[in-house]
């Protein structure tokens, strides 16, 4: 988590240089920081798969550590690197394998880009602050 | 800009692969024409890559999308390949900036279309008009589905 205060929302997509150039300074803010996944597979087609990988991750504790790996290293992103940040990360890598698959995830992931679009997203990063 | 209730002018241009397609192509289904200044401008991708990622949900509710642009359909071609989209975009080329004028969507200054977009119906009548202040604002998806359940009710 990043970060304590008020309540920052990020639309965010974990394969967008943008995103990836804005998330130190995100993090920096003084904000509670509430992540919601917004992959345009169109542009970045490894991005559903990324976010995937944040959201199964996770499911063990470690979210925002994967989201500042994937953002801090961005040219290594096929599965074998996602092993390695998995195992870097002391993470259960079959668990891993198992939950980035599923359903949950997949549907957690397609819950928040569809809140970004009625929310009216039009790229990322997309910032709000609640009230 | 035209408007609700008035007829869509009728159209014909070429599509990225080099096809004509005119708007009696799509008598008996709704169509969203989607005015966008220029292929490959930052503010046009986003725009795109978002209508793309909600293309489906729009094809349920039974309308079709395609992009009108000034480029030509070279240009066309190698902005959906970038995009990785599959909405036809059109080449409003030559004469250039005709359909856009002919729907109020062309800014003479710019030598573009302002970021427009038009609803028309299964017989060919504007149902509904969305023009940004500026050709930097982009409408989103939300504008569409907000848009799509106004007219249906």
């Amino acid at each position: 988590m990043c970060g304590e205060g008020e309540l920052l929302i990020v639309y965010a997509d974990l394969a967008c240089p943008h995103c990836a150039a804005a998330w130190l300074e995100i993090c920096a803010r003084p904000a509670r920081l509430a992540f919601r996944h917004f992959p345009v597979a169109s542009k970045h087609p490894r991005s559903p798969a990324l976010h995937a990988a944040a959201e199964a991750a996770g499911l063990q504790g470690r979210f925002f550590e994967m989201v500042d790996s994937l953002y801090a290293d961005r040219g290594r992103v096929d599965d074998p690197h996602l092993w390695e940040r998995v195992e870097a990360l002391g993470l259960d890598l079959e668990r891993f394998e198992v939950d980035r698959r599923s359903e949950t995830v997949k549907a957690r992931v397609r819950r928040d880009f569809e809140s970004g679009i009625r929310g009216g997203v039009t790229g990322t990063p997309a910032l709000y602050s609640p009230g | 800009m035209i408007a609700a209730g008035e007829p869509a002018p009728d159209f014909t241009l070429r599509d990225q692969d080099g096809e004509k397609v005119s708007l009696t192509d799509y008598r008996g289904r709704k169509l969203l024409l989607v005015f966008y200044p220029l292929d490959f401008s930052p503010v046009c991708s986003d725009q795109l890559s978002i209508y793309q990622e909600v293309k489906p949900q729009i094809a349920e509710k039974g309308v079709e999308l395609v992009g009108i642009s000034v480029d030509h359909g070279f240009a066309h071609k190698a902005f959906q390949e970038k995009l990785g989209i599959d909405t036809p975009l059109l080449a409003d080329f030559e004469p250039k900036g005709e359909v856009a004028r002919a729907y109020g969507a062309y800014i003479e200054k710019a030598g573009h279309a302002n970021r427009s977009l038009v609803l028309i119906d299964e017989e060919g009548t504007v149902e509904w008009v969305h023009e940004s202040p500026t050709p930097l604002e982009i409408p989103g998806a939300n504008v569409i589905f907000d848009a799509l359940a106004s007219v249906e009710a």
